[in-house]
């Protein structure tokens, strides 16, 4: 019996050591690729360890700086600004709807709560922003459409407020004379550090991945975020698959961004979030756990 | 009436702070979420852009019948749903195997690293997840073509392979997710029933079919409604960039949302991309109503509404 039970809890750590490797793995494919020489690349393609290694793809990629660099500080300024505002019209509406006693509360939880039944799609809202607002080509482009609030997110917050701030605390500081705004800064806020922490996180993550905006609304070069570099390489891409015949594998390495170097940008995408993510992980999970099911 | 007769204009006043907090959110949620609304009327309008979309002249059901005489409105409408049961089916069932086995593991640390683990994926953006399958499927480059097989497959002009590619790279993406989810509900299961069953000598798999399945239960229900109701949508990134755009591969892997946005950006074919989103918003909200109805009859705690 004892046995019979080692043997089943071996089997299921195996099991889950699989998984594991199956998620690591494929990311190790690209940061080996972009360490590996290049010429080996072309030989040899892609593999998990390097033939040769070689620090040339980050040579080329500090040596060509500027559209990196640039594209990292769009990166880091969308997700800040983006994350930055987000939460303000999160919190803002959420603290009302967490208070019972507001007249029209269920109108106005409605209100919220219908655009996650529906919507325009779009077409329409591409029209809206473009035409009507002209936010192409700015950096509100990359922040506004879709991503600054979530009726979701907004959910999450007012019932993490009507769970864990007791209305007698807040009754208490109005009776005090604290004005509404004082009550939400000095006494709620203040209460809420985990749950912020955890939609700063998800936002954040939210915007430093986003690629979408960019595609509909961007083609100025002075506002590609990261991710819309590796976007536009992949066009590259395709047009290389696609006229692979034409022009043989030698011309295509010439002019087109190189086979290490497209991972290597890759890797520079993905690395703040892999290194901070292990020490933000509970936050994560918590947010996956309360959204989850409503998500 | 009488509750009404009390909200008079001085008790308003007296929540004039909270309602100006109000204001910014309600403000952005009405020109992201509200007018696009509206907007979508143009899918009975023939676009025009210097008229815009009040003043263009209206079309009646022109794009309608336009995007049906194709055979890409069966396509699409094939793909989205089809990717999506499989997503729902493949996706839920492998979460729940995964979190079954966490709750089964006893070792404490290794179990904390595997949940730290199978999230990475869900953190990585689709445009980087396309240059990791592309790592793997390049044709001249691919570590599959390469290491594994030896032979040079052009896997971005071959439609066979794509349904599973797309699922395997839908399911490696979003089980981490889904597992924590229900491995949070399995933790949550009171500890008193497993006791009982120990006593009552259940072995491992009576336990896990009389305990551990029956309290996912509701989480599992929810969850897959939930998913039901938006089946008319797709991850464009996964349908768009992970193929990289490949035209060979069009028929399997142009969903609603590919379709719609290729007809916006790249064709200016706004009358059919009008039309089948109008088709996509609408068939969303119906189920997305009926999925919830359902859901607030079984289980009252996670329906939206």
């Amino acid at each position: 019996m004892v046995q019979h039970d080692r043997l089943q809890q071996t089997l299921m750590h195996l099991f889950m050591i699989l998984l594991v490797l199956c998620c690591v793995l494929p990311f190790l494919l690209m940061v080996s690729a972009s360490f590996t020489e290049e010429a080996t690349l072309v030989r040899d393609g892609y593999r998990f360890i390097p033939k040769k290694f070689s620090l040339e793809t980050y040579t080329y990629l500090f040596k060509s700086a500027k559209t990196i660099f640039r594209g990292y500080g769009m990166t880091i300024l969308v997700t800040v600004l983006g994350t930055i505002l987000n939460l303000t019209l999160t919190i803002l509406f959420a603290y009302p709807l967490s208070r019972k006693d507001l007249p029209y509360r269920s109108v106005i939880s409605f209100f919220l709560f219908f655009t996650m039944l529906f919507n325009g799609g779009l077409v329409p809202t591409y029209m809206m922003y473009s035409n009507v607002f002209h936010i192409k080509n700015t950096i509100w482009a990359l922040i506004v459409p879709g991503l600054m609030m979530n009726a979701f997110y907004v959910i999450m917050m007012r019932s993490f407020f009507t769970a864990s701030i007791p209305d007698a605390l807040v009754e208490a500081a109005r009776l005090d004379g604290a004005s509404e705004w004082k009550v939400l800064l000095k006494v709620v806020l203040p209460l809420s550090k985990p749950m912020i922490v955890t939609l700063v996180l998800m936002v954040g993550l939210t915007y430093w991945n986003d690629w979408m905006n960019g595609l509909y609304y961007v083609n100025d070069q002075s506002l590609y975020t990261v991710q819309m570099i590796l976007n536009n390489m992949i066009n590259n891409i395709q047009f290389l698959s696609k006229n692979a015949s034409l022009f043989g594998a030698e011309a295509a390495n010439l002019s087109m961004p190189t086979v290490g170097i497209r991972m290597g940008i890759a890797v520079i995408a993905v690395l703040p979030v892999l290194v901070a993510y292990p020490f933000l992980q509970k936050y994560f999970v918590k947010g996956i756990v309360i959204g989850g099911v409503k998500g | 009436m009488r509750k009404k007769a009390k909200i008079g204009k001085k008790s308003l006043w007296k929540y004039r702070d909270l309602y100006l907090m109000l204001l910014p959110g309600a403000l952005y949620l009405l020109i992201n979420n509200y007018l696009p609304i509206g907007g979508l009327i143009l899918a009975f309008k023939k676009y025009d852009y210097t008229k815009g979309i009040w003043g263009s002249p209206w079309n009646g059901l022109k794009n309608f019948k336009f995007l049906f005489s194709t055979r890409d409105a069966a396509l699409i409408i094939r793909n989205t749903l089809g990717y999506n049961f499989i997503f729902i089916v493949l996706g839920t069932a492998f979460a729940v195997l995964v979190a079954i086995i966490l709750n089964e593991i006893r070792a404490q640390l290794p179990k904390k690293i595997y949940q730290v683990f199978i999230l990475v994926p869900y953190l990585i953006s689709m445009v980087v997840v396309s240059y990791i399958v592309f790592a793997f499927l390049s044709t001249d480059n691919g570590y599959i073509n390469n290491v594994i097989l030896g032979k040079k497959i052009n896997w971005y002009m071959q439609p066979k392979y794509w349904p599973y590619i797309l699922v395997f790279v839908n399911l490696w993406k979003s089980f981490g997710y889904n597992s924590i989810i229900y491995y949070a509900t399995v933790i949550g299961i009171d500890t008193s029933l497993y006791e009982a069953a120990v006593v009552d000598g259940a072995t491992r798999w009576q336990r896990i079919w009389h305990v551990t399945l029956p309290g996912l239960r509701p989480t599992i229900i929810t969850m897959t409604l939930l998913a039901i109701g938006r089946v008319f949508y797709s991850d464009f990134g996964l349908f768009y960039q992970v193929p990289m755009n490949s035209g060979l591969l069009y028929d399997v892997t142009t969903t609603i949302d590919v379709y719609v946005y290729k007809g916006l950006i790249l064709l200016n074919d706004i009358g059919r991309s009008a039309a089948a989103g109008f088709f996509q918003s609408i068939c969303g909200f119906l189920l997305v109503l009926t999925a919830n109805f359902i859901v607030s009859k079984i289980d009252k705690e996670n329906a939206l509404f």
